[in-house]
């Protein structure tokens, strides 16, 4: 009896839980609201099965618990149910598959006009590149990196004398501008991560990875390392700050190009 | 990942197969008697080593899968570069060959009740194992002289990786090869003699039919012969 | 016998393996020590488990001092912190859950259930024992040398597993991946015996379809471990290459600490794709024998048929298939192809469907039975409620573009603790008041039992729960130091503090089962052979606790199906499998 009353506990406490306590999503500042809304409809669909069949268990610990002489009944299966909920499951699992897909083909499809954007993980430090005047990024290297040239990026290649590097400082983006992140890591595995803009991904060394965001409210974020990288993991922070075109070609203008710092 | 999830499937398909004979449609509360709705039983159930092998087997054929798989996806690194093999390792196949035939006319042997010939099919293919285990230990050497130690290329680490891993299979073998020796020498009863003698064929085919794969594999023609099937499926012909 | 019908597809298996070598021990080792009876090596692989899972405890504890109460304790430097969250993982994952369930709960009820004398490989069984014991032996002795453990997490993933500057890089590392070696070996051995056993040894008249729902979840869960421990095998392998012959499996160009190391061109996601193509059947490895189990306690305990047995049968069987297509949505945002992600999201909600079905019908086993709410009732239902919690939560982190925000944060580590670590930890606890008392012929306390359910069902719940939205917040997972991020509030580190101090209470709580455990072998209730009234062979043994041999002179002979409770007409509410039937059946259902 005590248990059929703790799971209806379970179940409005959850609930009450999940729509009173303070602690939610941070407030979103880029494009992926589609994100949010799949995550809320998951939340609803999910929560109304784990409602309803807590309930349901609850109700059967209430109506069928032993007493003297209760007999229980004699029902191998009954496949009508059986198919029906399996039919019920299914369309619950596309209701949440279908808008996820969708979304997820906007994810990995970058708009041609998103700039670049290359952050460089290092423990534990990040540390940012920008195509320069040029608009491209030169080529970079593991092999390259040097005291002299901490982020690897190639002397030879003229289309990296220009690049902007940021090396454990701040970064700023314009917002409003769709930006496609390069992810590349001199040492271990990291992972680039702005609560704020819902999307990440891991740093590998050895290659570049990639996603994309549009920056949607000016203000600044942290940036978190997502993916245990040694024993300062939880120190590894960054700062981006989203702020209007104007400023961010302002700031640009004064950061020190690759060609200037190996001077 | 391709080689393993292949693995995998064909482990499914025979698992599936087996399944389907096993009655998993019926209605086990329909049916209140002993044999469980059937009349007789298999006459000659299988030994449960018998079965254990072919488990085992499976698992082996897991392990090897995944070198495999390991092996093609790392190839796709930039850093790759093929590796020429030891010429030793073509007469090594044939030593392994041999070493499974030999065994194939012991069981033969067996079968007609025939020890003697049995007891010495069993310690040619001894000696054939034990000649392949040395082979391999030469084409270790031979790479070695020319400079392809195991860390000098991925190509290099995968070969020495997949080679050890075969040679303490063969290893393994042959301590069931031994085993069945004792047995013999102890005049144990024919019956179990000629399980050990049909276990050992079996795993030694499996063992050369692991190293044809590795061959394949490591010597590059693996590749070139999924790439012509690839080009016969796209393409509906022969190039 | 009217309605029963001929299935001529259904074969018999053999009634007894003819010269099957049954062990007679000789002396108190060989009974005790280097037992080849498969019920002794069952007691002696759930020994060390929960010994080792003990510690794994300890270890939580530490890991929640640190998140809730940051500093308290000097002992909980960064070094160590990684040491413990890795190790904790470790050994909660493969070394209680995975050794628990398919050595411990398998060994014993595998030969008695099928109705069998032993395991067909006694020898080989023992052997997988011990090796097992040597690879936790290993384990332990890596917080003594020197560097200490591993620290490089429990998914070891490369390249900081090996680099110089991860804790425990001197010996630790090294330890840790001898160790599992060691162990999937160890398990191969046990895992032959389970499936053989199995396929080759059940008593006349046991075909599949009347096996108990507990041998279909063990056996299935063991042909995967089979075939999915050797990509941890080879992936531990490699590492062990790169680490000490300096190969670059996995190794790529890297910069450590401002030196470049001789490593070139690895692939750190080749180690991704083999660990978890292991790591996510093992989720169902560990899974699948719980869905047995449970199966089995909540029919036996609301004196009802499970409902809908075949459903539950194919489920086990689709679960084990597809799991081996589902693995990289683990690594949605490791840096694999983004494409990958379409495949894997839509296998991984498939898998969703057979999982609900198993559900339902545990629900509908509940619809008019007759409830008896006794301890191992309890356990199973408190499964229900967390492994639908965990499962649901499932849902969120399979769909690929839920799962970006919050991969990587404490919503995974919630997630997983209630699927598969509150969840099939209740089942085992359940299973132990379930068996203990045909393991040691004694019933183990009721009101401590209660005690222990509520502190441990209630108190898990009110961690993991709200330790979702941590991760929703955006917090990552393996922190040493939350302080001073700007997403989190001061209300964050207040409810760090509350999953804490409930981690100690639920943590404390165990020490009434292991209070329980002991006293009850004494002074526990007689149980008497069948306590439960229930229908499985391993309660109608001849000898309670079963004497070596299993079954006296004689195997046991199935009639009938392992669930025939509240049958209609029947004398009592049960009718054990080896009872012969003339029960006129008519052909409903």
């Amino acid at each position: 009896m005590v248990i059929a009353v703790v799971l209806v506990l379970i179940v409005v406490g959850s609930v009450l839980f999940h729509f009173l306590s303070p602690w939610w999503f941070s407030p979103l500042a880029s494009n992926w609201n589609y994100i949010d809304d799949t995550t809320v409809l998951t939340f609803w669909i999910c929560g109304a099965v784990f409602s309803a069949l807590l309930l349901f268990v609850a109700y059967c610990l209430f109506r069928f618990r032993h007493t003297e002489g209760r007999k229980a009944a004699y029902e191998p299966e009954n496949k009508r149910l059986e198919g029906w909920l399996t039919a019920i499951t299914a369309g619950g699992v596309i209701a949440m598959l279908a808008p996820g897909l969708l979304v997820w083909a906007q994810f990995v499809q970058v708009p041609p006009a998103a700039t670049d954007v290359e952050v460089i993980g290092q423990q534990w430090l990040w540390s940012f590149r920008l195509p320069g005047a040029d608009g491209q990024l030169g080529a970079a290297d593991n092999r390259l990196v040097s005291p002299d040239n901490t982020l690897g990026v190639s002397p030879t290649d003229p289309a990296g004398q220009d690049d902007v590097l940021i090396e454990g400082g701040e970064l700023l983006i314009p917002v409003g501008r769709p930006v496609r992140f390069l992810l590349r890591s001199i040492d271990v595995l990291h992972n680039f991560y702005v609560p704020e803009f819902r999307a990440k991904m891991d740093m590998i060394p050895g290659s570049v990875t990639y996603f994309w965001v549009t920056p949607t409210q000016p203000g600044t974020y942290e940036i978190l390392c997502a993916e245990l990288c040694g024993v300062g993991h939880s120190y590894m922070r960054g700062v981006v700050t989203v702020v209007t075109e104007e400023d961010y070609q302002a700031w640009l203008s004064g950061q020190a190009t690759f060609a200037s710092l190996s001077l | 990942m391709s080689a393993i999830l292949g693995f995998i499937a064909i482990v499914t398909l025979i698992a599936g197969w087996w399944l389907s004979q096993q009655g998993l449609t019926a209605k086990p509360w329909l049916q209140i008697d002993q044999a469980g709705g059937v009349a007789a039983g298999d006459p000659r159930p299988a030994a449960p080593a018998q079965v254990g092998l072919g488990v085992f087997l499976a698992v082996v054929g897991s392990l090897f899968a995944l070198l495999v798989t390991g092996y093609l996806l790392r190839s796709e690194g930039l850093d790759w570069r093929d590796m020429p093999l030891p010429w030793i390792v073509w007469p090594n196949t044939l030593m392994l060959l041999g070493t499974g035939l030999a065994l194939e006319w012991a069981l033969g042997a067996a079968s007609r009740g025939d020890m003697a010939r049995m007891r010495a099919g069993v310690l040619v293919a001894g000696g054939g194992a034990l000649l392949f285990l040395i082979g391999q230990f030469a084409g270790w050497r031979m790479l070695a002289a020319t400079g392809n130690f195991v860390n000098s290329g991925p190509a290099d680490s995968f070969f020495y990786l997949m080679t050890a891993a075969h040679a303490l299979h063969v290893i393994g073998g042959m301590v069931a090869l031994a085993v069945t020796l004792e047995r013999i020498r102890r005049n144990e009863r024919a019956e179990r003699i000629r399980l050990s003698v049909e276990l050992s064929a079996t795993y030694w085919l499996f063992m050369l039919l692991v190293w044809i794969v590795l061959l394949g594999v490591l010597s590059g023609s693996a590749g070139e012969f999924l790439a012509l099937c690839g080009q016969i499926l796209s393409e509906g012909r022969l190039p | 016998m009217t309605g029963i019908s001929h299935d001529a597809s259904a074969s018999v298996p053999p009634a007894e393996i003819e010269d099957m070598a049954l062990y007679h021990p000789r002396s108190w080792w060989t009974k005790y020590v280097f037992s080849q009876d498969a019920k002794v090596i069952a007691v002696q692989y759930a020994v060390t488990a929960l010994s080792i899972g003990m510690v794994a405890l300890v270890l939580s504890w530490l890991i929640r001092l640190q998140l809730g109460f940051p500093g308290l304790i000097e002992f909980i430097d960064v070094d160590r912190y990684y040491q413990i969250i890795t190790m904790h993982g470790m050994i909660m994952v493969v070394y209680l859950l995975t050794a628990l369930f398919l050595g411990g709960f398998g060994n014993y009820l595998i030969p008695l259930m099928v109705g069998a004398r032993d395991m067909v490989f006694p020898y080989a069984n023992m052997l997988s024992f011990w090796l097992y014991f040597v690879a936790v032996m290993l384990l332990v002795i890596s917080f003594f040398v020197p560097g200490g453990p591993t620290g490089a997490g429990w998914t070891l993933y490369p390249p900081q597993a090996i680099l110089s500057n991860t804790p425990g890089q001197q010996w630790g590392i090294m330890l840790m991946l001898v160790s599992l070696i060691i162990f999937i070996i160890g398990f191969t051995l046990g895992g032959l015996n389970y499936t053989v056993t199995v396929l080759q040894a059940r008593a006349r008249g046991m075909t599949l379809m009347r096996l108990p729902l507990t041998i279909w979840g063990i056996f299935v869960a063991t042909v995967m471990a089979l075939l999915a421990f050797p990509a941890l095998f080879v992936a531990a392998v490699m590492m062990l290459f790169d680490k000490y012959l300096g190969t670059s499996f996995f190794m790529p160009t890297l910069v450590e600490m401002g030196e470049q190391l001789r490593y070139g061109g690895g692939s750190p996601i080749l180690f991704q794709h083999l660990f978890w193509f292991f790591g996510h059947p093992e989720v169902y490895i560990v899974a699948l024998p719980a869905f047995g189990i449970v199966s089995d306690l909540i029919s036996t305990h609301a004196r009802r048929n499970i409902f809908g047995y075949r459903m539950m049968v194919w489920a086990i069987v689709g679960i084990g298939v597809l799991s081996f297509v589902v693995w990289a949505h683990h690594m949605y945002v490791s840096g694999m192809n983004p494409y990958f992600g379409f495949f894997f999201a839509t296998t991984t909600l498939i898998i969703a469907v057979p999982t609900a079905i198993k559900v339902y019908n545990w629900v509908l086993t509940l619809w008019r039975g007759d409830i008896h709410l006794n301890v191992p009732m309890l356990f199973a239902l408190g499964f229900i409620v967390t492994f639908v919690n965990g499962g649901l939560s499932g849902l969120f982190l399979g769909n690929v573009v839920v799962d970006v925000p919050l991969s990587d944060t404490m919503f995974v580590v919630a997630h997983f603790h209630m699927v598969m670590g509150v969840a099939p930890i209740l089942v085992i606890f359940g299973a132990i008041y379930h068996w203990y008392p045909k393991v040691t012929g004694r019933m183990l306390g009721d009101l401590l039992g209660k005690f222990h359910f509520w502190v441990t069902f209630v108190g898990a719940y009110l961690i993991f729960f709200p330790m979702h939205y941590l991760g929703l917040m955006g917090l990552p997972r393996r922190y040493f130091d939350t302080a001073d991020i700007m997403i989190m509030p001061a209300s964050a580190h207040t409810l760090n503090a509350f999953i804490s101090i409930m981690a100690f209470i639920v943590g404390f709580a165990q020490i009434t089962f292991v209070f329980n455990l002991v006293w009850s072998l004494r002074h526990g209730k007689p149980a008497g052979p069948n306590p439960w009234r229930a229908t499985t062979l391993e309660w109608q043994t001849p000898q309670t606790p079963p004497a070596h041999g299993n079954w006296g002179d004689e195997l046991p002979l199935v009639y009938r199906w392992a669930y025939d409770y509240s049958v209609p007409g029947a004398k009592q509410d049960f009718i054990p499998q080896n009872e012969p039937g003339t029960l006129t059946r008519g052909g409903t259902a």
